[in-house]
C-alpha cells in the first residue's frame, strides 16, 4: 500500500503501518488503528458489545457510566461531521468528557509542531485520541509517539483505514442478514481513494464472507487490488447479479478534477445504482453508503431513500459501535 | 446444600406472594439480573404467574471495577419489555455478596424510569456486605468464609457449587 501513503508538513512520510502496534505485549487491544490483525474472534465480540449499547436506545437515560472521569479527544484534522459527531455522542453516552479540536483552525496554523500540540494535550491528562487525518499512517505516527496511558482511535487516516466505519457496516451486515459466510457483497465506486473501501474489505475478509466484489472503473482500482481478496468487475451489471449486499462509495469531486473520471454525469451513466440495477441483485439486496451520498453521482435518490436503504440505520448503528470500541479499549481487559 | 432448590424456590415465592398482597401490588413486574438472577427470576415468575414478561439486566456498563478489571466479555442486552414508571419491581438475583450488583442494577432501571418501589429478592445471601442493600425476600442463609465462593449453576438442573477461592488451600 506504500504506493498510496500521501505526505503532509505535519507528519514524516510513515514507515510500514504495522497491525501489531495496536496490541500491547500481552495482546490486548490498546489502540484501533485498522481492521488488520484483529481476529474472527476479537470483530464478534466488539459487534456483540455494540449490540448490547445499542439496546440503550430503549432507555430515558441514554447513557452507561463506564467511562466516567475519563477525558476523550477529537483531534480532527479533516472535516468531518458525521464522524465526529458519532464519536462525540459515543464518547459522552458513556459518560466520558470530550474536547473538540479543530487542528485545521487551530495551533498547527500557528506553526505548533504535531508533537507538540499531542504534548500539550498529554499534559492536560487526556485518555484517549481520535484521530481523523488527511495523510495515510497519522493515526499509527501518533499511537508510536503517543504517552503510554492514551490510546489512539484512528476515525479515518488518508486512503489508508477507517475501521470504526467498516465495524459498524458490518454491525448493519450482521443484524440484516446473520452469516457473512452466505453472503456476496459487492463494493461500488472509488476503491482506489478509499480507505473505507480497504477496511471494510479486510473485515469481510476475516468474518469469511462468502464473495466479496469490487466494482469500478479500472482508473478508480488500486493496483493488484484481486491480492485483496475480492472478485473485480468494471460492468455494474455483471457485477451486481446475485449480489446480497451493496456498498456505494462517496465519489470526491476532486477525482474529476485529476482526470481519472470525466465527468460526474458520465459516473452515473455508468456505475450509478439506480432502481433498475438494483433489481439485478438478489430479492432484499441491503443497500449502504457511508455518507454524506453525492444524490444523482453514485447513487440515485430513490435507491438512497427506497425501502432497501439501510443508510440511515448505519449513521444510528456507528454510536453503538464506536462506544463499544471505546469502551473496550479503555477497560483494559481485552486480549485477543 | 441440604436442600432441594426447587423447594426454596416454592418458599420463596409463597413469601413473595404474601408480601406482595400485604402491600396491595398483587401484580409487579419481576426483573433478573445475568446470568443466575435470570434463572431464579424465570423460576419466581413462573410460580407467581405474572401477566408482564420477565425482564433482564445485565449491569456490566453499571459495574465500579471496570476501570480496574475492564469490559465483561459476552455483555448481554439489558431488556425491559415494560415501562418502568410508577410500576412495582421485583429485583431478583442469585446471591447478594457485597451489595455492588444491586447498587449497579439499581442504576440501571433508574436509568430506564421512576418505578413506584423496589423489593428484592435472592436465592442466597451470606455475610460480607459492603454496602447498604438488603433483600426482603431470601431463599437461604449460608455462613460461608471469606475464601468461598459460591455460584449457581444452570439453567437445568438448578445447583449451587461452593468452591474455595484460587490460591487457597
Amino acid at each position: 500500500m506504500s504506493s498510496s501513503i500521501q505526505t503532509s508538513p505535519l507528519i514524516p512520510a510513515p514507515g510500514p503501518l504495522p497491525a501489531s502496534l495496536q496490541f500491547t505485549d500481552e495482546g490486548r487491544l490498546q489502540h484501533l488503528l485498522t481492521i488488520e490483525g484483529l481476529s474472527h474472534a476479537l470483530i464478534t465480540e466488539i459487534l456483540d458489545t455494540a449490540e448490547s449499547f445499542a439496546s440503550m436506545n430503549a432507555k430515558s437515560v441514554k447513557k452507561v457510566p463506564l467511562l466516567r472521569g475519563k477525558t476523550v479527544v477529537n483531534l480532527f484534522f479533516e472535516a468531518s461531521t458525521r464522524t465526529r459527531t458519532t464519536f462525540e455522542l459515543a464518547a459522552k453516552r458513556l459518560s466520558a468528557d470530550v474536547l473538540n479540536i479543530n487542528i485545521s483552525t487551530s495551533a498547527t496554523v500557528k506553526g505548533e509542531s504535531l508533537l507538540d500540540t499531542l504534548r500539550n494535550l498529554e499534559a492536560m491528562y487526556v485518555d484517549m485520541f481520535v484521530v481523523r487525518h488527511q495523510a495515510s499512517g497519522a493515526a499509527h505516527f501518533i499511537a508510536r509517539h503517543v504517552a503510554s496511558h492514551v490510546a489512539v482511535l484512528n476515525a479515518g487516516d488518508g486512503r489508508h483505514a477507517h475501521p470504526t466505519q467498516a465495524l459498524l457496516d458490518m454491525f448493519t451486515i450482521r443484524r440484516h442478514k446473520g452469516d457473512f459466510s452466505a453472503l456476496r457483497v459487492a463494493i461500488v465506486g472509488d476503491i482506489l481513494h478509499s480507505r473505507v473501501a480497504r477496511s471494510q474489505i479486510h473485515a469481510l475478509n476475516i468474518l469469511n464472507t462468502g464473495e466479496i466484489r469490487v466494482i469500478a472503473p479500472q482508473s478508480l482500482l488500486p493496483a493488484h487490488v484481486e491480492s485483496l481478496g475480492v472478485h473485480v468487475y468494471n460492468d455494474i451489471r455483471a457485477g451486481l447479479r446475485d449480489v446480497d449486499v451493496v456498498i456505494m462509495l462517496r465519489l470526491q469531486r476532486e477525482r474529476m478534477e485529476a482526470g481519472l473520471l470525466p465527468s460526474e454525469h458520465e459516473f452515473f451513466q455508468l456505475y450509478g445504482l439506480t432502481q433498475e440495477r438494483l433489481a439485478l441483485a438478489n430479492p432484499g439486496c441491503l443497500v449502504m453508503h457511508p455518507g454524506p451520498a453525492n444524490r444523482g453521482v453514485e447513487i440515485d435518490s430513490r435507491v438512497a431513500d427506497g425501502p432497501q436503504s439501510v443508510i440511515l440505520e448505519q449513521v444510528t448503528y456507528g454510536i453503538a459501535v464506536r462506544m463499544a470500541v471505546m469502551s473496550m479499549i479503555m477497560g483494559g481487559g481485552l486480549t485477543q | 446444600m441440604s436442600e432441594d432448590i426447587q423447594a426454596v424456590l416454592d418458599r420463596m415465592a409463597e413469601a413473595l406472594k404474601q408480601r406482595l398482597s400485604a402491600r396491595g401490588t398483587p401484580d409487579p413486574v419481576m426483573i433478573g439480573i445475568h446470568t443466575g438472577g435470570v434463572w431464579v427470576a424465570q423460576a419466581l415468575h413462573r410460580r407467581l404467574g405474572l401477566s408482564q414478561p420477565l425482564g433482564m439486566l445485565d449491569i456490566s456498563f453499571y459495574r465500579d471495577d471496570f476501570s480496574r478489571i475492564g469490559m465483561h466479555p459476552q455483555v448481554k442486552p439489558s431488556s425491559l419489555p415494560f415501562s418502568v414508571d410508577d410500576r412495582h419491581i421485583v429485583l431478583v438475583d442469585d446471591v447478594l455478596f457485597t451489595g455492588r450488583t444491586i447498587r449497579a442494577a439499581l442504576n440501571e432501571i433508574f436509568d430506564f424510569g421512576r418505578p413506584a418501589s423496589v423489593t428484592l429478592a435472592v436465592l442466597v445471601e451470606r455475610d460480607g456486605r459492603e454496602l447498604p442493600m438488603e433483600a426482603q425476600v431470601v431463599g437461604q442463609h449460608l455462613s460461608l468464609r471469606p475464601d468461598q465462593q459460591v455460584k449457581l449453576r444452570g439453567p437445568d438442573p438448578l445447583r449451587l457449587e461452593i468452591a474455595n477461592l484460587k490460591g487457597q488451600p
